[in-house]
């Protein structure tokens, strides 16, 4: 995984509250077998009409956000299925981060696995973002967003700021416990399924 | 003080254990199948990594087999691909498969149970949300993405945030269990609670409204603990969650043993605390239907389409939510739901398609005949359920009312595979999710239960089930 950078760029507002992963990457686009290549599927149907016709009232098809890499969305973001093709469109198609009130948890970890920032803010704080119209800046190492008028701290666990901020890959870390793999291997009750 | 079922499964499972960080966690069973695995795989290829547990680990593929004719060869190049990729990925990393061929193919959250591979107590992990099913028999059944599986496959172990527990009350009892069903009781929860009622936490449901369920029942309600949002959903297990397992093809041979202990270790204690807390009676629940885009809009069949004002209260944001999928699935508030004609009935999923469901649905139309504007199909969710309800006869039942009946698979639940709507095409769906587009682009689900399905299949409109005769 890439380490994160600090991040200046405009917003995207999607203003919708439960935005499930379907809706991200229809399952047509699910049968790819790589993870590369996403992006010009992310929120398929909400993009084109069924000619393949950009429709113009939808924000990613409005130019102004062309190179916007800040999603800014409603309650309960990622709902839905565990697709992670869901997180790998968003990252090829050029966000880094996510901003909501509320996260589904499946989504959420799969973020994280993959270089995305997801940061909550209250319903209030996003309404601002959302209708910020220049460029914010995301300092992940200071935990703070600055925008045209004011400076906002966010919270970030710091196991997943250090793994964000070093891009470290998660099964090495996970090799480290090995010997403790194996000793609760011994202890295990549980017997093979064959 | 005391502990909750949840915990007493997550503490004897920690491997390593930090202040307010995430856990490492052992995993006892991992069911992998053809869509999210591909590129798991992969990343094992790429750092030169291993199986850690091949014999704790278990593949089909379901999600986008054909469900006709099994004889001929698979016409979608990506999808062919797909199965083929598993295949190849399970031989050399010495995974065992139930291919297409194989009579344990279906549904991995139908097959895992009916063979014996769930476990009261256990950790279990797919990369699929619905894992959450194999909660109903007591085990901590988490949906993880395809990074995790690539963890899972190389360490056994996933690092996890500790969700907090969530008790839900399922209290009394129907009056019609035969017309209200488990679907209808688990819709009414998410209905109540919202679709992020249960964000970062674990569901137990308790109380006489789910020890009365089979375990069948139990399943439908812990598959859709993702659709309010839960990490997980359990029930404690009982003497039906062991007679159930017992016997089956991959039952461990100290089943026994393994019993006596569950009997003794696998409930929440009288002291225990949960974090949050919903009750739902059910004397006087009806069927439910869902109108919207999301399984938390959702109402009696007795009730009309509620105004997007009526649905929201007062939150502007559920309120635009609710006008979109009005407008999306062409519905205007007041419709009566009995009043909504439909063009297709899908019978089938990892929610709704084993063997009690296709019982409960053949009841509905033994001897009846579907609407002739109605397309109609039964995808059983295993091959062994499809061959049980075959000896039963019941393929045959529906089969004469002109449904098809069809291979093994998610099938129309999602439409990776040929079985999807056209635009604009309403379904009756015994499935899970009633998103835009997920049965097909342009498709309009209404979520039921198997018998609201076949009613709904016999009447070309919805219909209140309990004005039926299901004798």
């Amino acid at each position: 995984m890439e380490s994160f950078n600090n991040v200046t760029s405009i917003v995207t507002p999607l203003d919708k509250v439960n935005v499930d992963t379907d809706q991200m990457v229809p399952k047509q686009f699910l049968k790819l077998v790589q993870k590369s290549g996403f992006g010009k599927y992310l929120f398929f149907n909400w993009r084109y009409d069924e000619n393949g016709n950009k429709k113009p009232d939808f924000v990613l098809n409005n130019s102004k956000y062309e190179h916007s890499k800040i999603l800014v969305a409603g309650d309960n973001f990622g709902c839905g299925s565990s697709r992670e093709h869901a997180v790998w469109a968003l990252l090829d198609y050029g966000f880094s981060i996510i901003i909501a009130p509320s996260f589904a948890d499946i989504f959420l970890s799969n973020c994280f696995k993959n270089g995305i920032l997801p940061i909550t803010f209250d319903e209030k704080t996003v309404e601002r973002l959302q209708q910020e119209s220049g460029a914010i800046e995301v300092n992940l190492e200071t935990q703070s967003i600055k925008t045209s008028s004011e400076q906002i701290l966010f919270e970030i666990d710091s196991y997943k700021k250090k793994i964000l901020l070093e891009g470290l890959d998660d099964i090495d870390q996970t090799f480290q416990y090995e010997k403790k793999i194996s000793e609760f291997e011994k202890e295990s009750k549980v017997p093979s399924v064959l | 003080m005391g502990k909750t079922l949840f915990e007493k499964i997550w503490e004897s499972h920690i491997v390593v254990e930090k202040q307010n960080r995430p856990s490492l966690i052992y995993i006892d069973r991992h069911l992998v199948h053809e869509v999210t695995s591909p590129q798991a795989f992969d990343g094992l290829r790429m750092n030169n990594r291993r199986v850690r547990r091949p014999d704790l680990t278990i593949a089909t593929m379901d999600h986008n087999v054909p469900t006709n004719d099994r004889s001929l060869p698979i016409l979608d190049q990506t999808s062919s691909v797909q199965i083929q990729t598993l295949e190849k990925n399970c031989k050399d990393f010495g995974i065992k498969l139930f291919d297409i061929a194989s009579p344990n193919q279906g549904i991995v959250h139908v097959i895992g149970p009916e063979l014996g591979i769930t476990l009261p107590g256990a950790t279990i992990v797919c990369g699929d949300s619905h894992t959450s099913t194999h909660g109903a028999f007591g085990a901590l059944a988490l949906g993880i993405g395809t990074s995790d599986v690539e963890h899972v496959l190389a360490s056994q172990t996933m690092w996890l945030e500790k969700p907090t527990p969530f008790e839900i009350r399922i209290e009394g009892k129907r009056k019609n269990p035969d017309a209200v069903t488990a679907k209808d009781i688990v819709l009414s929860i998410i209905k109540n609670i919202g679709t992020g009622g249960g964000t970062g936490t674990v569901i137990e449901y308790r109380g006489e409204g789910i020890t009365d369920l089979s375990m069948e029942q139990r399943m439908t309600i812990c598959n859709m603990s993702i659709e309010a949002g839960a990490r997980a959903g359990l029930v404690a297990p009982d003497e039906k969650t062991f007679d159930y397992l017992r016997d089956r093809q991959y039952t461990p041979k100290n089943y026994e043993t393994m019993v006596d202990s569950w009997r003794d270790d696998l409930k929440t204690d009288n002291d225990a605390k949960f974090e949050k807390q919903f009750t739902l009676h059910i004397d006087d629940i009806a069927p439910q239907v869902s109108w919207g885009t999301n399984p938390g809009m959702t109402c009696d069949v007795t009730e009309t389409i509620p105004s997007p004002d009526e649905f929201s209260k007062g939150d502007p944001n559920q309120k635009k939510g609710a006008e979109k999928a009005l407008d999306y699935m062409d519905l205007e508030p007041g419709i009566a739901i009995e009043d909504i004609k439909i063009d297709r009935v899908f019978i089938g999923s990892c929610t709704n398609a084993r063997l009690e469901d296709l019982i409960a649905a053949s009841k509905v139309i033994k001897g009846q005949k579907i609407s002739s504007a109605v397309n109609a199909m039964v995808v059983p969710g295993s091959q062994r359920v499809k061959k049980q309800a075959e000896e039963m006869g019941l393929d045959k039942i529906f089969i004469d009312a002109h449904f098809e009946w069809r291979e093994a698979g998610c099938s129309m639940c999602l439409g990776m595979n040929p079985d999807i709507l056209s635009p604009g095409e309403r379904c009756a769906s015994t499935s899970n999710r009633n998103f835009e587009g997920r049965q097909g682009t342009g498709g309009r689900t209404h979520l039921v239960s198997p018998v609201m399905a076949a009613a709904a299949a016999i009447k070309g409109h919805f219909v209140d089930v309990r004005k039926m005769d299901l004798n």
